[in-house]
Parts: C-alpha cells; structure tokens; sequence
C-alpha cells in the first residue's frame, strides 16, 4: 500500500540509467544522427540482452512480463538519455497489440521481440490523423495504400499497420510491394517513416482485435509520455548546473530571481506530471477501466509542459543553448517530434471529452 | 506502486459509510462562538472514531493509529461523497499542532493538542507584520524580558480569525542583539490578554468569503516566558516546519472545485447553447482537468512521503505554488463562461451560485499571495530544491 516506486522499479531505473550514461552518451547520439536509421541495433542488442526489449512480452513468450509502470521508467531513461532505439514501437506497442490479439503467429513474434531478433515497426497515425489522404486498405488479400509517419520501421523486420480501428495488418519489411522511406524530422532521435503498400501480401491479419488496438494506443500515449517527461528531466537538469557554474554581471546567473524563477517553474511543472504519469501507466495493469481517460490526459498534459520546459531550457543556457555543439536540442527536438506522434494535444483532449460525455461522440 | 484495495479496508470503507448513515455534522463548522458546541461535538465525536486526529498519539488526546494512506483516501473518499468536511481545517490543527508535536514539550503537547484537535479552542497565527511580510524574518514585535515572562509590543497583520481566537502562535524579536534569524521566539499567548486590540481587516473578496482579517496591536501584552515553544531564538526555525506543512498541506480537493465547474457549463447556456458544447470552452475545461488530476495523484504521492516519514524533497515544495494557481484558473473558466453575468456579485438578480466563483477568484489570489508569494514560494523552490545560490546582498550604503 504504497504511491510510489517499488524497491525493484528503483533499481531497474538506476540500472538502466547507469547503462545508459556510459553506453549511449550524447556524444554517441550525435554520430547517430548521420546515420540512414537511428535506431543502430547494437544499442538495442544491448538493452536486449538486459531484457528491456521484453519487457512487455509475456513470460510465457520468454519476455519479462512487467507492468507498464515498469515500461514507462525504461521510455523515461530512453527520453533521458535521447537514446535513438526502437523501444516505442518493438518494446511497448506492438507487443502489447500482439499479447492482447493472441494466436501462435503473434506468440512466435512475440519471443523474437522479447529477444531483441525482431524489430517490429509500428504503423498507426491513420487512427487518428488522416493527412494527404494516407491510409492502409485490404482487397484481395493484399494491401495497398500508404502509412504516414510510421514509427521505428525502417530498420525493422516487421510492420504492425493499422488498417482501421478494428483490424491491423503485420507484414515483412522487404515484402514485395512494400516502399519504406525514411522521413526526417527535427528529430534525429527516433525513426519515422513513409510506408507505401502497391499489393503486399501480409503475413497476418488480425480482424475484431479492437481491444488490441485501443491497448496498444493506450500503452504507446502512456510511455511516449514517459519518454518526454525523461527528456524534460535531462533539460531541467542541464538549466540547473548550467546556472550553478555560468556568470555574467560578477555573479552566477542562478542567483538571479529572473533565472531562479525559471527553473522553478519547470520542476513545479515536473513533479505532478510525473505523479499523474505514476498513476495511469499503474491503472493500465491495476485500474484498466480508468486508464483510456487518463492516457488521452497525460499525453496531452506532458506534451504542453514539456514544449514550454524545452524553451525555458534552452533560454536558461542563452545563446549557447541554441547552438548545435551545446547538445541541448537533441532533447528540445525529441519533444517536439513526440508532441504529435500518436495525436496531439488538441485531440486527445477532445478525445478525453468525448470519453466522459461531454462532446459529441465522432 | 500498490493502491489495492484489500478484504481489511472494504470493512473499514463500510465502517465508515455506517458512520456517516448515522451521523450528521453540524449545520456549520466555523470558529465562531456560536458555532463552538456543535463543532466540539462533532470534532469529539470523530476523534473517537478515528476520524478524525487518526494518527496523533492517545497521550496527547488523539486516536492513535498507526499512518495508513488507503485508511486515509477511504476516508477522504467517503467523506467527501456526502459532502462532509473530516474535521477541521484550521490554522490550530493544521500548523500549530504538527509544530508542537515536533518541538513543544510533553507539558506543552498534553496541554494544547486535544483541545485544539476538538475545536475546543482556536488559534490565530501571529507572523506577518506591516513592515515584514516577504521579508518575514525581519519581523519587529518585540519580547522584552520582565522577571518570569516577556512583555510584547508591536503590530501583526493578516491575522485570521484573530477575532473570534482564544490563542495565538506568535513570533516575537527576544533577542534584538542575535542576528535577523536568530533573534526570534515562538509564543503561545491567550487573546484575553490585556493589551490586545483586534481590528478588521476588510479585503477585496468584501461579504462573501468566511475569512476574517485582522490586525493586530500589542501594547505591553504579558506572557509567561514558559509559553515559549523550543529554545528562546530558535522560533524562525520552528515555524519554518509550519510554514513547510502549510505549503505542501493545502490541498484545494481540486478535483472537486472541477466537477462543480463541468457541471456549471453543462447547466450554463449561451443563446440557447449549453457552454460544455463550446470547443473553446471545453478544451479548456479539459487542459484544467488534466492538471487536477496531476495535483490529485501528487497529493496521493506526497501522503505517502508524509506518513513513511519521508523527505518529499522538491516535489513537496512545489504544492502550495500549484494548487492556488490551479484553483484560480478554475474560477477563471467559470467566469468565462458565464459571460458578462459572471461579474454578478453580493447576491444581485441573475448571480449564479450565490457569487460562489468570483469569491474563489479573489480567495485563490489571496492565497496565491499569503503564506508566501507564488514569487517567494519560487525562491525556496530554486534555493530549498534545486540548490540555486542565494542572491548576493547589497552592499550596505
């Protein structure tokens, strides 16, 4: 009985982020983001073999078969550290859409997940945002059509695609007929991509799995959300040594109220986040009728702190913050990517809304 | 992480729904005179319970139970749906009590509690002064040593309840030789001292609102030097514990203040409209839910630290801060929506809820200053949790 970190989830924290600062250092970031894909699968290996990759994968499938509080402190180090890996997508959404579904070919996929093997992408901005008449459609038992945004698929094995909100698709990346092209973002971090599909023939399909699509959402706002909330952690922290150590006018620019209060403001912001982040990734295993209300919140919530707590941040360092050497916009551009990744602030408010009855349902 | 609820506190929950079928509050739980008999009842009766000052041992008049979040959200929860206060929200139960519990003596802890914890007798807090009110540690009242007690002279202001108070916590300058912070006492003084005067403070929130302000005027007060809590200039650190409980202890059952404002905008239309059909309106509503929820679940978290005994370090100090924004943003909604009607007050034709919003409007403000500006709350926040240094002092002209 207890609101809080359990012994263990504090251990794994400090693990991972210890894992983390020696193995993946900003300095590893910036190499990445030259790269084709940022996702370089020997960072996943890695954190696979930590078991961080099953995490969400069922015991019986060889995962770890945690909670999705434990999920969201490894998105949380993840967005800490600006650490480019397919976690979003391989380790919280396709799993849980896959353990939910169920069936021996989402189990057989399932333990290469959890083993880090398989890569699964993730294909699902159709859901809730239908941009330049982009969408995935069965006919003949094919697909076609076209995935905006995909997340983690380009250097992945596998595609999960969304073909309505009732029905997902898994299918090969090199299948035939299927174009992944990499679309660069502001974000050097993470991997989003263009999915084109002239005639793919997939290896799955799984049909009245809506419970698995909602699941998966659910899951991927939740820990996306965990994810921003560790880069903002990473901005406060650099702003406070950064006002520690930097002088202007004979005096450290921290004892400054204009300075001070800046900081402030951006740990007042933190900490409850943080405990409204707490709560909804435990209501998803404990209190699960609770948790479509408060994924649509907490996403929504983080993403508006965490745009203001990136500015305020960058502003705390001056001008060298907004210099490419300083690192700083690594963590500025993860969020601001992540903002609108799987629906932005304005929907999943109007997404809240409508769950309590006080909108119009769609 | 573990809110389960067990078999253990399903009983307790029906424990406490019997209760509440049984009992009734009285009509009101103020500090008035009139109100004092219903409220000692009331008080006493919950205590016995174990409703009330739950955790505060049986020596010094309470019930004595080990800390327990869940006991404590079953009885929040339960109280809260029937709509009855879980005891008394004043300033004697909720800053003078956990201070003598941490510095008084037995003498003093055996004396004051229970009878502060039943509402027996209300306490007034004597901190600020006309001249120190951010700058509190400036303070002047002076307490002069007369043979086997002080002698207080000098001014408090925003002294609530002082009208209707029987004691006060003060803090007095008794060694005017000490350095700022090291000069300063903190007192227990009976209201019926000769050379008290109360004088009302009228504030912007006028009629509606129940909190009194006063000032304060002390001319030769005599108190006994054994009314002292801890040692004699130790008093800026001691009521700095208060000051931390008041500051992580406010809690604004945002929540609450919430539903009531979903439901004024599904009753509240504009040409013919109900507001909750506003887009505008509600995407507002919502980014102010989310943030009730935050305060909800971070009061659940900073519970935990409270009753583990834990530091709750930064995220403790940033409650006071967020709430009376959070409250004051919710009125602001409220207004909104009710338009040009929203500036209704003092119970004209067309004012809704008895002037219920503009009253916490102004309240909330009250608030977001007293007990510590939002800007000296951010001060703390840099300095007490981020480590930030000190602004250098000026040099002396």
């Amino acid at each position: 009985m207890d609101f809080g970190l359990s012994e263990e989830q504090q251990l794994l924290e400090q693990t991972l982020r210890g894992f983390l600062a020696e193995h993946v250092p900003i300095e590893r970031v910036r190499e990445l983001r030259d790269a084709d894909c940022p996702n370089d699968r020997s960072i996943w290996s890695a954190l696979a073999e930590l078991g961080f990759a099953g995490v969400l994968v069922p015991e019986a499938q060889n995962g770890s078969g945690l909670t999705l509080l434990d999920a969201a402190l490894v998105a949380q180090a993840l967005g800490h550290s600006a650490t480019p890996s397919p976690f979003l997508a391989s380790g919280i959404m396709a799993p849980m859409a896959l353990a939910t579904a169920g069936g021996t070919a989402a189990d057989a996929w399932l333990e290469g997940i959890g083993s880090g093997d398989l890569v699964m992408g993730v294909a699902v901005t159709e859901l809730f945002s239908v941009r330049e008449g982009a969408g995935v459609q069965q006919r003949g038992g094919q697909l076609h059509g076209r995935a905006m945004m995909a997340v983690d698929a380009c250097n992945a094995n596998l595609l999960l695609v969304a073909i309505d909100s009732e029905t997902f698709a898994v299918v090969k990346t090199d299948a035939a007929g299927l174009e992944i092209t990499r679309l660069n973002t502001v974000d050097a971090t993470r991997c989003t991509s263009e999915a084109v599909f002239e005639g793919v023939r997939p290896e799955a399909v799984f049909d009245g799995a809506g419970d698995a699509i909602r699941r998966m959402l659910e899951a991927g706002r939740i820990a996306l959300a965990a994810d921003a909330l560790g880069a903002c952690e990473a901005m406060i922290e650099q702003s406070v040594a950064y006002a520690k150590e930097r002088k202007q006018f004979g005096r450290l620019i921290g004892s400054f109220q204009a300075v001070k209060h800046m900081c402030s403001e951006m740990i007042a912001e933190l900490e409850p986040a943080r405990s409204l982040l707490w709560y909804s990734a435990h209501s998803f295993d404990a209190m699960p009728e609770e948790t479509p209300l408060l994924a649509c919140h907490v996403l929504a919530h983080v993403s508006e702190i965490a745009r203001e707590i990136a500015s305020v941040s960058t502003q705390v360092h001056g001008g060298i913050g907004w210099t490419d050497e300083q690192n700083l916009h690594f963590w500025f551009k993860r969020i601001a990517n992540a903002r609108h990744l799987l629906g932005g602030p304005e929907h999943l408010r109007d997404q809240a809304a409508k769950l309590q009855g006080f909108a119009p349902a769609a | 992480m573990d809110l389960e609820f067990d078999a253990r506190y399903d009983d307790f929950r029906s424990e406490v729904r019997e209760f509440l079928s049984k009992h009734k509050p009285p009509k009101s739980l103020g500090v008035a005179e009139e109100e004092a008999s219903g409220r000692i009842t009331w008080l006493s009766l919950l205590i016995e319970h174990g409703y009330w000052a739950r955790t505060i041992p049986e020596a010094y008049g309470g019930y004595g139970a080990p800390p327990d979040l869940l006991e404590t959200v079953i009885m929040d929860e339960e109280f809260n749906r029937v709509g009855v206060a879980r005891g008394f929200n004043a300033q004697g139960p909720s800053m003078l009590v956990p201070t003598l519990l941490t510095h008084g003596s037995e003498e003093q802890r055996k004396r004051w509690i229970s009878p502060t914890m039943r509402g027996e007798i209300i306490w007034c807090q004597g901190y600020s002064e006309p001249g120190s009110g951010s700058d509190l540690a400036s303070l002047q009242t002076s307490g002069t040593e007369d043979g086997d007690d002080f002698l207080l002279n000098g001014q408090k202001i925003w002294t609530s309840t002082a009208d209707k108070a029987q004691m006060c916590f003060i803090l007095v300058r008794t060694e005017p030789d000490a350095k700022k912070h090291e000069g300063i006492s903190y007192v227990l003084l009976p209201m019926d001292t000769p050379g008290i005067e109360v004088q009302r403070l009228e504030t912007m929130s006028g009629s509606i609102g129940e909190n009194s302000f006063n000032q304060v005027f002390l001319t030769d007060v005599r108190v006994p030097r054994a009314n002292v809590v801890g040692k004699r200039g130790e008093g800026w650190k001691i009521a700095n514990t208060t000051l931390k409980h008041e500051r992580s202890s406010l809690n604004a059952n945002a929540e609450g203040t919430l539903l009531r404002l979903a439901k004024l905008m599904q009753k509240e239309t504009i040409g013919g409209v109900p507001a909750m059909a506003s887009p505008m309106y509600r995407d507002r509503l919502m980014k102010l839910q989310a943030r009730a929820l935050t305060m909800k679940h971070h009061g659940m978290r900073m519970l935990t630290c409270n009753l583990k005994g834990e530091p709750a370090g930064v995220a403790g100090l940033i409650v006071k801060l967020q709430n009376c924004q959070l409250s004051f943003d919710m009125a602001a909604l409220a207004i909104d929506v009710m338009g040009e009607l929203g500036a209704l007050y003092d119970h004209t034709k067309y004012e809704r809820e008895r002037g219920y919003w503009q009253a916490l409007s102004m309240f909330s403000l009250g608030l977001i200053i007293g007990g510590g500006t939002a800007q000296i709350q951010k001060n703390i926040i840099a300095e007490h949790g981020l480590g930030l240094p000190r602004e250098p002092k000026p040099a002396k002209v």
